[in-house]
C-alpha cells in the first residue's frame, strides 16, 4: 500500500514538471538534476562496458564502448539512427548474438564478473538484466497476470507469493490501479501504453538489477510517454536503467548520464558522457553540441 | 462534428469506371473462364462419379457405408446378387491414416523445429533439399520400398509390440503373421506425409513473431523455454493443418498402401495383423476383375473418397490459411 | 578512435572445450551402447542406433546438469531429439535412395534401356528386352499433360495475380482443394467420364488427361508464387504507357517471370511422373512401341513396374527396381532442374 501512494504521489509532481513548458533542454536537465539524487539506491548492481565492438558480418558497427552504469541511475543513449546505441544496448544482455552472423569482442562486466565468459549460463545473465523493446510485445495467449508472470515460468523460479509479487510490479511499473480488476483478461485488450508498461512489469516480475530500455516509447502517444517516464523515475530509485532513446527531451527528463553516440560512416562510436545536464548545457565535444542543439541529426 | 458547425456537404465518392478496350475485354474473359477450371473439374468428377455410381448407391443405400459384405454372386435362377459394403475399407482408411499420423506429426514437428531453430545453416539446406526430395519421390517407389526394405524391419518391429505389449487388444493378434499389415501400411504412408506436414509446420514456426520470441529469451528463458512459451502456441494451429493436410493425403493414397496391406473385407482393430482395408486400394485391386455391376460399385467408392478427402482439404486448407495469413 | 586491430569474436559459440566435451560425451555414449546391445538379447544395426541415441540423451544430460540445472537439461534434451527427429527423417530418405540404387543397378544394361519388351518377358532372364517403350510412354504422357495443364495452370494464376476477380478467393480455394484430389479418383474420373461413356478407349492421351488434373494445381500455385515476385511497378510502367493489361501481362509480366513459370511446369512434372494410379484405368498396356496416343494402349515406367511386381518373380522383380531407378533419374533430373531455373528467377530480383 506504501508503494501505491508512493506512485500516485509521484505521478502528480511528474505531471506538473512535465507541464510547464520548458525552455532548453539544459533547464530540462537541470531541473532534473535537483529533484534527483543519484546513486540513491544500494550499491553492487555496477555494469561495465569495457572496450565494445560489434559487427554484423563484415560491417564494423560498433567500435570500442567502454562505459561504466553506476548502481541507481539511468543512462540515456542518444544519438542519430544507425549510430549503434540500439546495437550496443543488445550486448549489453547477449541479445546482440541472436542476429545470425554477428560478432563482437571486450567485455560486458555485471558485478565485475564478465557476462561473455565461455561457459556461463547466458539465461542466468538475461535474468539479472531485463530488457524492454521498442514496441509492446506482450504474450498474446497470455492473461495479464500470465504476462507479468510469464519470466517466472520461463526460468523456471519458484516464489512464495505469486499473488504479491504480481501486485508488486504492476504497482512498480506504474500500471495496478488500471488493471486490478481485469488480471484475467488478455493482454492483446490493453492500450499500446498500458502493453508497455505490462511488458515493463513483466521484465520486473524476475528482479533484474538492471533494467535495458530500447526505445520504450517510439512508438507510444505523448500521453503514453509521459506515464513510461514517471515509472522510469519510479524504478531508478531501486534498480540501474539504461535508455536508448531518439528522443532528447525524454533524455533529458529522465536520466542522470548520457552518452552520445556517432557514427562517421565508420563503425558507430562513443562520442561524450556525463551527467545529463552537462550534456545538454556544456558539451565537451563540438559533435555532441551540434547535436543536442538540434544542428544536425 | 459537432451540431453548430455549419454543415458541409460531403460530395458523394464518385465512381471511377473505366471501359476497358476490346482486346482487354477479350483477354480478361479468357482468362476469367480459364480460372474457373478448377471448379469445372471438380465437379465433373463428384458429377460423373455420382452418375456411374448411381445404381450401386440406390441399390444398396445406407448400406454401402455401414456394410462390409463385399460380393457379386449368382443365384439358381442367374440373377446377380450383389453385395456392396465400405465399413470395413473406410475403417480400414482411417486406421492406417491415423496410425501414419502418430507417427508422422511427431517426427515432422521436430524435424520443423530443429530446422527453423537448431540446424546450422549448411545443415539446413540439405536437410530442406532432403525433405523436399521427400515430397517429391513417386508413390510406387514408397510402395517397393515399403514391400522389399521396410517389411522385413517392420515385422520385427510388430514382434517385439506383440511380445511386451501383446496384452493391449491393440496390439493382439489371432495368428502371428506380422506381414502387409495396417501397422506396416501406416509406417509407410508416415514416410510419405511427413514432408508435407514439415514443410507446412516450418512455415508457421518460421513466422513467430520475432519480438516475442526476444521478450522470451530477455526474460531469460532457454531456447527450449521460447520454443514453449512462444513458437508453439503460436504454430499450434498450423500444425494442425499440416498435419490434416496429410490426413487427406494418406485417405487418398493408393499404390504404396497396395502393396503392403492384405486387403480383406473384414473391420479389423489388431494393427498389427496381416489383414487390413483401404478404399483407394481396394479400387485398383479389384478394377482389374470387375463385371459391369461391380465397377459401378468401385465409382460409387471413388466417390466416397473423393468427397471424404476433399472435406478434410477444405477444413485443413481453412485452418492453414487462417494462421499463415493472420500472422497472428 | 582505437588504431589496434581488434579481431571479431563469438564468445556465444562452441568453444574448444565445449567440442571436446560434446565428443567426450559421444564416445562414452557409444561405449555403453555397445555394451548394452552385447550383454542384452537385442541385434541389429537400429538396436545399436536407438540404444545410441537413448544413451546419449542420458549420458549428455549428466554433462549439462553440473553447470546448467534442470533448466539446462530441458534445453540439452529438446535440441538432441529435435536432432533425432530431423535424423530419423534423412534416415529414410537415404534408405529409399540406397535401395533404389544398389537394387536397381544390378538390372540396368544396354538393352534395358534400348530395346522394348515385344520380344521379351518378365519371365526372361536379365538382359533381354528393355523398357524403352516405357520411357518414351511416359515421355509421351507428360507432353501430353503439359500442354494441357500448363496452360490452364498458367491462365488461373493469372486470374489470380492480374485480373483479381470477385471469385478470386474462391478459385484460390479450389486449387488448393484440387490438390488434395487422391490420384486414383482422376483415373476413375476419365474412365467414368470418357471411357464409359464415348468410343474412346485407353490410351496415352487419357492417361495424359488424368495427370493434367493432378498437375493443374501445382502449376498453379507456383505460377501465382512467382507471378506475385513480379514487382508492381513493371505493370503500373506498362500501364502507364498505355499498354492494354493484355499487352502488358504478355510483353511485361509473363517474360519477367519466364524462369520461374519454367520451374512451376517442372514441378508440375516432377509431381505426375511416377503417378501410377491414374494410369492403371486410362493407359492401357503394350509392350513395344505405340506412337499413336490416341488409339490403343502405352506401355509406361509406372505400369510396367507395377506388372513387373505383380508377377512376382525374381526377374521381374528386379526390372521393377531398374525401370524405378530410371523414374527416379528422370524425378531427380527435373527437380533439380527446377531449383536451378528457380534459382536465377530469384537471384535476379
Amino acid at each position: 500500500m506504501e508503494l501505491k501512494t508512493q506512485t500516485e504521489k509521484n505521478g502528480t509532481q511528474m505531471s506538473e514538471k512535465n507541464s510547464t513548458t520548458p525552455s532548453s533542454l539544459s533547464d530540462v536537465a537541470a531541473k532534473r538534476a535537483e529533484t534527483k539524487v543519484a546513486g540513491s539506491a544500494p550499491l553492487g548492481t555496477g555494469l561495465e562496458a569495457r572496450g565494445v565492438h560489434a559487427w554484423f558480418d563484415k560491417h564494423h558497427a560498433l567500435a570500442d564502448v567502454s562505459l561504466d552504469f553506476s548502481a541507481g541511475t539511468v543512462t540515456a543513449l542518444i544519438g542519430p539512427s544507425g549510430c549503434g546505441k540500439s546495437t550496443f544496448i543488445r550486448t549489453l544482455n547477449r541479445m546482440h548474438e541472436f542476429i545470425p552472423n554477428t560478432s563482437m569482442a571486450g567485455q560486458v562486466l555485471l558485478d565485475g564478473k564478465d557476462i561473455y565468459e565461455p561457459g556461463i549460463d547466458v539465461t542466468k545473465i538475461r535474468l539479472q538484466i531485463g530488457m524492454v523493446f521498442q514496441k509492446p510485445n506482450p504474450f498474446p495467449s497470455m492473461t495479464i497476470g500470465e504476462n507479468v508472470l510469464s519470466g517466472l515460468k520461463l526460468a523456471q523460479l519458484k516464489v512464495s507469493n505469486q499473488e504479491e509479487l504480481l501486485e508488486e510490479c504492476l504497482v512498480r511499473a506504474g500500471l495496478w490501479n488500471e488493471v486490478k480488476d481485469r488480471l484475467g483478461a488478455h493482454a492483446g485488450g490493453l492500450s499500446g501504453g498500458q502493453q508497455q508498461r505490462l511488458c515493463i512489469a513483466r521484465a520486473l516480475a524476475v528482479k533484474p538489477k538492471v533494467l535495458l530500455m530500447d526505445e520504450p516509447c517510439s512508438a507510444l502517444d505523448p500521453g503514453s510517454t509521459l506515464r513510461i517516464e514517471e515509472t522510469i523515475s519510479q524504478l531508478s530509485k531501486s534498480m540501474t536503467i539504461v535508455i536508448v532513446t531518439h528522443n532528447m527531451q525524454q533524455a533529458a527528463r529522465v536520466s542522470d548520464y548520457t552518452a552520445f553516440f556517432l557514427s562517421d560512416g565508420g563503425p558507430g562510436q562513443m562520442i561524450e558522457v556525463g551527467p545529463t545536464n552537462e550534456i545538454f548545457s556544456r558539451p565537451r565535444d563540438e559533435r555532441t553540441e551540434n547535436y543536442v542543439t538540434g544542428r544536425f541529426g | 462534428m459537432s451540431l453548430d458547425a455549419p454543415a458541409k456537404p460531403i460530395p458523394q465518392a464518385r465512381e471511377i469506371t473505366t471501359k476497358p478496350r476490346v482486346s482487354d475485354q477479350i483477354f480478361r474473359s479468357i482468362v476469367t473462364a480459364f480460372s474457373f477450371s478448377a471448379l469445372i473439374i471438380l465437379a465433373l468428377i463428384a458429377l460423373f462419379l455420382f452418375i456411374q455410381g448411381f445404381s450401386t448407391l440406390k441399390e444398396q443405400g445406407l448400406g454401402f457405408i455401414t456394410n462390409f459384405e463385399w460380393s457379386v454372386t449368382t443365384d439358381e435362377a442367374g440373377k446377380e446378387i450383389a453385395d456392396f459394403g465400405l465399413q470395413a475399407m473406410l475403417i480400414g482408411t482411417m486406421v492406417t491414416s491415423f496410425i501414419a499420423l502418430f507417427i508422422a506429426v511427431p517426427l515432422a514437428v521436430l524435424t520443423a523445429l530443429f530446422l527453423t531453430f537448431y540446424a546450422p545453416e549448411r545443415v539446413k539446406k540439405v536437410l530442406v533439399t532432403v525433405v523436399d526430395l521427400m515430397a517429391a519421390f513417386p508413390s510406387i517407389l514408397y510402395g517397393l520400398w515399403g514391400l522389399f526394405i521396410l517389411m522385413p524391419m517392420a515385422v520385427y518391429w510388430a514382434e517385439l509390440l506383440h511380445k511386451w505389449l501383446g496384452w493391449i487388444p491393440l496390439f493382439d493378434v489371432p495368428q502371428p503373421i506380422f506381414t502387409r499389415s495396417p501397422f506396416i501400411a501406416g509406417l509407410v504412408l508416415a514416410v510419405m506425409i511427413i514432408p508435407i506436414i514439415t514443410s507446412v509446420s516450418r512455415e508457421v514456426f518460421a513466422q513467430t513473431p520475432l519480438d516475442r520470441v526476444q521478450a522470451a529469451y530477455a526474460l531469460g528463458a532457454t531456447k527450449w523455454g521460447v520454443i514453449k512459451a512462444v513458437v508453439l502456441p503460436f504454430g499450434a494451429n498450423g500444425v494442425v493443418g499440416g498435419s490434416m493436410l496429410g490426413l487427406g493425403r494418406a485417405f487418398g493414397e493408393t499404390v504404396a498402401v497396395y502393396f503392403v496391406l492384405n486387403i480383406v473385407f473384414r473391420t479389423n482393430f489388431e494393427i498389427l495383423f496381416t489383414q487390413g482395408g483401404n478404399v483407394a486400394s481396394m479400387i485398383v485391386l479389384k478394377f482389374g476383375e470387375a463385371g459391369e455391376t461391380e465397377i459401378g460399385a468401385l465409382m460409387a467408392s471413388g466417390l466416397v473418397l473423393f468427397l471424404l478427402t476433399l472435406i478434410v482439404n477444405f477444413i485443413a486448407n481453412a485452418v492453414v490459411n487462417r494462421t499463415v495469413k493472420s500472422g497472428r | 578512435m582505437s588504431t589496434t586491430q581488434v579481431t571479431p569474436t563469438r564468445p556465444w559459440a562452441a568453444s574448444p572445450k565445449d567440442r571436446a566435451l560434446t565428443a567426450s560425451s559421444v564416445l562414452l555414449s557409444a561405449a555403453i551402447t555397445v555394451g548394452i546391445v552385447l550383454g542384452t538379447p537385442m541385434k541389429g544395426k537400429l538396436a545399436y542406433f536407438f540404444v545410441f541415441l537413448i544413451t546419449w540423451l542420458i549420458v549428455d544430460s549428466l554433462y549439462v546438469v553440473r553447470k546448467f540445472g534442470a533448466k539446462g537439461v530441458r534445453d540439452a534434451l529438446a535440441a538432441k531429439i529435435t536432432l533425432y527427429g530431423a535424423v530419423v527423417v534423412s534416415m529414410a530418405v537415404f534408405s529409399i535412395l540406397w535401395a533404389t540404387v544398389s537394387e536397381g543397378v544390378a538390372g540396368l544394361n544396354l538393352a534395358f534401356v534400348t530395346e522394348n519388351m515385344r520380344n521379351a518377358s518378365f519371365f526372361d532372364p536379365i538382359g533381354k528386352g528393355g523398357v524403352l517403350h516405357a520411357i518414351i510412354g511416359t515421355l509421351e504422357l507428360i507432353l501430353i499433360a503439359i500442354i494441357i495443364a500448363v496452360p490452364m495452370g498458367i491462365l488461373t494464376a493469372l486470374y489470380l495475380t492480374e485480373i483479381k476477380g470477385k471469385a478470386a478467393g474462391l478459385i484460390q480455394f479450389l486449387v488448393q482443394a484440387m490438390s488434395g484430389v487422391p490420384s486414383v479418383v482422376a483415373g476413375l474420373f476419365i474412365y467414368a467420364a470418357i471411357i464409359l461413356n464415348t468410343p474412346l478407349r485407353a490410351s496415352a492421351f487419357l492417361g495424359g488427361l488424368a495427370l493434367s488434373i493432378l498437375m493443374i494445381p501445382t502449376v498453379t500455385r507456383t505460377s501465382q508464387e512467382v507471378l506475385n515476385l513480379v514487382p508492381r511497378d513493371l505493370r503500373e510502367a506498362g500501364l502507364a504507357m498505355g499498354a492494354t493489361q493484355w499487352k502488358t501481362v504478355a510483353l511485361v509480366v509473363i517474360p519477367a517471370a519466364r524462369s520461374g513459370l519454367i520451374t512451376a511446369t517442372i514441378l508440375g512434372v516432377a509431381r505426375i511422373a511416377g503417378e501410377t494410379a491414374p494410369l492403371l484405368f486410362t493407359v492401357g498396356v503394350f509392350d513395344g512401341y505405340n506412337f499413336n496416343p490416341f488409339v490403343g494402349g502405352t506401355g509406361t515406367l509406372p505400369t510396367v513396374i507395377w506388372a513387373g511386381l505383380g508377377a512376382g518373380t525374381p526377374e521381374a522383380a528386379q526390372r521393377a527396381w531398374s525401370a524405378i531407378l530410371i523414374l527416379l533419374i528422370i524425378v531427380l533430373i527435373m527437380f533439380v532442374l527446377a531449383r536451378t531455373v528457380g534459382s536465377r528467377q530469384f537471384k535476379k530480383k
